[in-house]
């Protein structure tokens, strides 16, 4: 059981908190709205405290110098998202946080913050859309940012360098590796004697920036 | 030499307008149109409406040139969210950050750009006036 600190009680924050308590965890959910706290309050009772939580007077109250082992950061603003979990980390020591991303154009600051893991529902509805949209070329379906890794979908384009060889005749970029071949609904682990042909739906993990040359190998030249 | 004001309310105008008084090249970043009336009725420099926080309108607004930014909008966080970005991404020179909540500002005060605290002033000249007036 953890001691798990929540700050933003809308629809996010309050599903998170029932299903964490649900689990067992030991929860405290904050909100700053008072018509949002009173709902919290009560379905959580004393677990629903009201106050910004990006105020240190109200994060200490919540017991966050326990330390709280991990504390989600899912208001709906990006601003605050990042300054609680600066707080939590840097002046708390709260060892794991997970922050909500709003806007995706926002994501590069919590990069920049060193403000991670993130969740962004825009980016993870975008990635199955466009992988459920015929003649996608390459989609990010993952992004693994602790460990700078990704994972793509890549559709093998009918003129490109691998159409028609086996994996290990490949020469991948650096560090890429394929995961797996679909191939006409059927999908198989990808080893060095797989071979690809155009319309195969290739799964890839590799380092972030090494998409375009992992675009000309699958895909081709890109059509203009 | 070039200033970037984000957040024109009553202190980010009026240092935006006293740095074009004393020769500064000026550009002012406001979420509204208001920001821009209460530069005045003849502003002579550029206004940029949007959100402090979106690094194409800092970009537009020149942030990368700066030689110095001030952030004064009326979101603490926003504030120090648009510092940091300003400091880390932009490597400015000099950036300074108005912050209301003295705890916030306290935390937020070694990290390469000057913090402000409008509360902690009003605190420290209040409680001189005072506890002036007791002593004596």
């Amino acid at each position: 059981m953890s001691f798990i600190i929540v700050v933003g009680g809308g629809q996010v924050g309050k599903n998170v908190t029932r299903t964490l308590l649900e689990l067992g965890h030991e929860v405290v959910v904050l909100e700053q709205r008072r018509d949002r706290y009173l709902l919290l309050d009560e379905e959580f009772g004393h677990r629903a405290r009201y106050g910004d939580g990006t105020e240190l007077s109200v994060l200490e109250g919540a017991g966050i110098k326990r330390p709280a082992e991990i504390v989600v950061a899912v208001t709906g603003d990006d601003e605050d998202n990042i300054i609680i979990c600066q707080l939590a980390k840097e002046l708390y020591g709260v060892s794991k946080i997970v922050a909500r991303v709003n806007d995706p154009r926002n994501q590069v600051h919590f990069d920049l913050l060193g403000v991670a893991p993130t969740v962004s529902a825009t980016e993870m509805v975008m990635a199955l859309v466009q992988h459920e949209m015929p003649q996608h070329e390459l989609v990010h379906l993952v992004q693994l940012r602790p460990e700078n890794l990704e994972i793509v979908e890549v559709e093998v384009g009918k003129e490109c360098p691998a159409a028609g060889k086996r994996v290990e005749q490949l020469r991948l970029p650096g560090s890429a590796r394929l995961i797996s071949v679909m191939r006409d609904g059927t999908a198989e682990i990808a080893v060095g004697s797989t071979e690809l042909r155009a319309g195969d739906q290739v799964l890839a993990i590799l380092e972030p920036g090494g998409e375009p040359e992992l675009r000309r190998l699958l895909v081709g030249e890109k059509k203009r | 030499m070039k200033a970037l004001v984000v957040g024109s309310g009553r202190v980010g105008s009026a240092l935006a307008k006293r740095l074009h008084a004393a020769g500064w090249e000026v550009v002012v970043v406001d979420e509204t149109e208001e920001g821009l009336e209460r530069l005045g009725e003849k502003w002579p420099g550029e206004f940029h409406v949007g959100h402090g926080m979106d690094f194409e309108l800092l970009e537009a607004a020149g942030i990368a040139s700066a030689d110095l930014v001030l952030v004064a909008t009326d979101g603490d966080n926003t504030n120090l969210v648009v510092a940091q970005i300003a400091k880390l991404r932009y490597e400015v020179p000099k950036v300074a950050v108005r912050v209301q909540d003295p705890a916030r500002a306290a935390f937020y005060a070694n990290r390469g750009f000057d913090v402000v605290s409008p509360t902690n002033s009003a605190i420290e000249a209040l409680a001189a006036l005072a506890l002036d007036g007791e002593a004596s």
